[in-house]
């Protein structure tokens, strides 16, 4: 045995610790299943010490390494590294501390996203930051990736939600990020390590802010005979002064393929579906709605429900949040995109994929945060096929540089990872990129954590198609 | 001596600004004196004349300007459009630009909402202490790419880099606004209500504490809504205070924005509610007002800050002089540590915005 491996058995006992072929095949890949790759090995720490030890090993053998929890990542954020060390966060999973009256939690990076508001729940509290993976995926990851959800518009991503962090940086030393206050006297170090992609270090404990409740919802459901009205309706919400906190649109295919699923009810012939969702105290909340009301009327929508309760208002959602497993039902594979358009912006960009899916004879389906043109382009593809992955590839490449030249971003929610580093150099300039690499090389100069990711260099080989073994189960799915 | 301040007009000159000098203070409107009070050796960098805003599409909820754009200028051209700065900067009237407002961190009572300054900022563009243009974030209101540059600039105090540009995030304002003064017996009343409050779903656009008991609530919203609203406040509060509405409330809150909290130095204290019984103990007299649930305290200091910092050490809290005589504006406990010291000098190297050269750190 390689002897920096005997030395990694002394640090964690069998069962937390493995190399063997068939314990290392589980960890091989995360949600962007065309990448996959083989670690060393996989350790599973319980602890911060136990973390520490690890990265203390890896910095000691300038051995590379990945922290993971789920594996949900859709930009192959935990993809591990060849020969490199995984390690393992879900069974760092407990809440340690739970205050409804100072409204935090505190808990292990593996604790589970969905868990959070449903140990607030008692209180009349949740945790804001929604990933539609929220019931798999872990704090630690969200936090690492900077993850975003139906509400980002009005409550903003998961670094707007953690107050403070312990964090093992990359030399193995510990430092302590923020604080349970909202507000700060310095540089905003945790601002710069939430969204930093496992770079620049591993969380092991994480403070996170919990809201209230809001009193009443509001949901609308309205149908359009075409996707250009619906985005259309979106800018007439905006340019109402209203600020809904989510607003949602689906595809033809989206639509079908989610009512195929999960039969949320959904109008089945219609082009577009647009959801907009008003919350806060009643009184404010019902006028608003009559506002929106007027504006949804004007925007050409030929259907329109409102959920007239709890139920109505989950069954709306459900269909919405299961679209993307459901479209990857009618495809063997798929590919996600996330780019950011502004909104004024969204009509055109979605004129150009549709152009694009024509030329490159691949289907797109489009469920997509519209409130903050978020677009998450589905690529349908079959990588069975001579060359379709590749020009699946192609055709996200290109989706990704009208973003870009629309004025946007690559990526809204999933993180830069390994899926789109090559298009880093589209959206910075060098002396962007090189201020980031400094940063990071300040941190970690022999580049160990989560080497190969979000900057542009090699790419390992794909050889891997196929859902995820747990989206397969229908656990988790990519949004 | 130091030298005059330069006063760039364009991103180029401030590169060039930072190439020929050996170490620089920026400083915007001067309306937070103890931040930009030069040390020996400093030279100023009067960003004022790096100024305007370069886009604005009221629909996009994002606008970009330059550093040294006024605050006054910003919210004057929302207001146009309907909308405003959520995270609500103190200061606007004596000058304050909106590079300042994001090198101090700095957000006033409306930050309640919808959060403070770091959750509004969207992009930037800075230049490093070796001269390099750089850009971080975006210009729309969702972004991933890269790392958060725009969030580390918050509160860095011009000591990472010198802001040139940045992109916020924007809002509708409340079309309709309305306030309660409540008056408790004392501290102990005032702070049950305070948590009940921020426990609850209503929504307040300012939830403040002005000691001994006074707590002051802003609502905001349709104005059709607002009467039902502030009755349900009342209930919930089980008293009725006393209403400000009209011209008057919003006098109220602009008199507010000023932070003229009375004589000596003003201080910025980050702090969660529950050390404000301890704190009220130690502060004595000093005018101070409790911002945001009590996360955040503004106050008048008249007498040495020394006995301001061994307070704030004592509670665990940390300070930043915003007006007052000291070369080191950061008070109570210290806030340093290695991934801090070593971006810092990942960015700036050869310690040209350093509030010390690197070598007397040492």
């Amino acid at each position: 045995m390689n002897p920096a491996l005997t030395e990694l058995e002394r640090l964690f006992p069998p069962g937390r610790l493995l190399h063997k072929p068939g314990e290392l095949v589980p960890y091989e890949s995360d949600a962007l299943t065309a990448f996959r790759a083989r670690p060393l090995a996989v350790v599973l720490p319980e602890s911060h010490a136990e973390v520490q030890a690890a990265v203390r090993w890896c910095a000691k053998h300038q051995i590379p390494y990945v922290a993971r929890g789920s594996g949900t990542s859709l930009s192959g954020g935990s993809l591990p590294i060849d020969g490199g060390l995984l390690i393992g966060l879900n069974r760092m999973n407990r809440l340690l501390r739970l205050d409804p009256v100072e409204r935090i939690a505190v808990v292990q990076p593996g604790f589970i996203n969905l868990q959070v508001s449903n140990a607030a729940a008692p209180y009349g509290l949740y945790y804001a930051p929604d990933p539609s993976s929220q019931p798999v995926s872990t704090i630690g990851g969200n936090l690492a990736f900077n993850s975003g959800g139906a509400h980002c518009l009005k409550y903003g991503m998961t670094s707007n939600h953690v107050l403070a962090a312990k964090v093992v940086l990359p030399d193995g030393e510990t430092v302590e990020l923020g604080s349970e206050s909202l507000e700060n006297t310095g540089p905003d170090w945790l601002g710069l390590f939430a969204g930093s992609e496992g770079l620049l270090g591993i969380a092991t404990e994480i403070t996170l802010r919990l809201l209230p409740k809001p009193e009443t919802y509001h949901t609308v459901l309205a149908a359009y005979d075409s996707l250009a009205k619906a985005g259309e309706a979106v800018a007439a919400v905006v340019a109402s002064g209203l600020l809904p906190g989510a607003m949602e649109i689906m595809d033809s295919l989206a639509i079908e393929a989610a009512e195929a699923a999960v039969k949320a009810g959904y109008p089945l012939e219609a082009r577009a579906l647009l959801i907009v969702e008003l919350e806060g105290e009643t009184p404010q909340v019902e006028a608003e709605a009559r506002y929106l009301e007027e504006v949804i009327q004007k925007s050409g929508a030929y259907e329109v429900r409102v959920a007239r309760s709890n139920e109505e208002r989950l069954k709306i959602w459900k269909g919405r949040k299961a679209a993307f497993s459901a479209v990857g039902r009618l495809s063997p594979d798929y590919i996600v995109q996330d780019g950011v358009v502004p909104r004024s912006r969204l009509g055109q960009a979605l004129q150009a994929i549709e152009e694009l899916s024509a030329r490159y004879s691949l289907r797109v389906a489009n469920v997509f945060h519209a409130g903050d043109g978020n677009l998450h382009p589905l690529i349908l593809y079959n990588g069975r096929l001579e060359g379709e992955l590749h020009r699946a590839e192609e055709l996200a490449g290109e989706i990704l540089k009208l973003c870009v030249a629309l004025g946007g971003s690559i990526t809204g929610e999933h993180g830069v990872g390994m899926e789109k580093k090559a298009y880093m150099t589209e959206m910075f300039r060098e002396a962007d990129l090189a201020a980031m690499q400094r940063i990071r090389l300040a941190l970690d100069p022999q580049e160990l954590a989560n080497r190969g990711k979000m900057f542009p260099g090699e790419t390992p080989a794909q050889s891997f198609h196929g859902a995820h073994p747990l989206e397969k189960a229908g656990v988790i799915s990519r949004e | 001596m130091s030298a005059p301040p330069l006063q760039p007009t364009s991103a180029a000159e401030v590169q060039e600004a930072v190439r020929t000098h050996r170490r620089l203070l920026p400083r915007g409107g001067g309306s937070k004196p103890a931040l930009s009070w030069p040390h020996e050796g400093q030279t100023v960098l009067d960003l004022s004349g790096l100024s305007g805003v370069l886009e604005y599409d009221p629909g996009e909820y994002v606008f970009v300007a330059r550093a040294g754009t006024r605050l006054a200028e910003v919210e004057a051209l929302l207001a146009q459009h309907g909308q405003y700065l959520p995270f609500d900067p103190p200061l606007v009237a004596q000058g304050a630009t909106l590079g300042g407002t994001v090198a101090a961190g700095l957000s006033g009572p409306m930050r309640q909402r919808y959060g403070g300054v770091r959750d509004f900022i969207l992009g930037v563009q800075f230049v490093d202490g070796e001269g390099q243009l750089v850009r971080g974030g975006g210009k729309v209101v969702k972004n991933a790419a890269g790392f958060d540059l725009p969030k580390l600039m918050v509160g860095s105090l011009g000591r990472l880099g010198i802001l040139t540009e940045v992109a916020f995030k924007v809002f509708p304002a409340p079309k309709a606004t309305a306030t309660l003064l409540l008056d408790f017996p004392g501290l102990e009343g005032a702070l049950e209500a305070l948590y009940r409050l921020a426990g609850s779903p209503i929504e307040l656009y300012a939830l403040d504490l002005q000691p001994p008991g006074t707590l002051v609530l802003r609502l905001g919203g349709l104005p059709e809504a607002l009467p039902a609203r502030l009755e349900g406040l009342q209930a919930f509060l089980g008293r009725g205070g006393e209403p400000l509405s009209g011209e008057a409330e919003t006098a109220y809150w602009r008199s507010l924005n000023e932070l003229n909290l009375g004589e000596g130095a003003l201080v910025k204290v980050a702090l969660t509610a529950r050390r404000i019984p301890a704190l009220e103990q130690a502060l004595g007299q000093a005018p101070r007002r409790y911002l945001s649930a009590g996360n955040l305290l503004y106050l008048a200091w008249n007498a040495e800050l020394k006995a301001l910092d061994t307070i704030l050490q004592a509670q665990g809290l940390s300070g930043l002089v915003l007006k007052g005589a000291t070369h080191r504006p950061q008070i109570g406990i210290d806030l340093g540590q290695v991934m801090g010291h070593k971006v810092t000098k990942a960015l700036d190297p050869q310690g040209k915005f350093a509030q010390e050269p690197y070598a007397a750190q040492d």
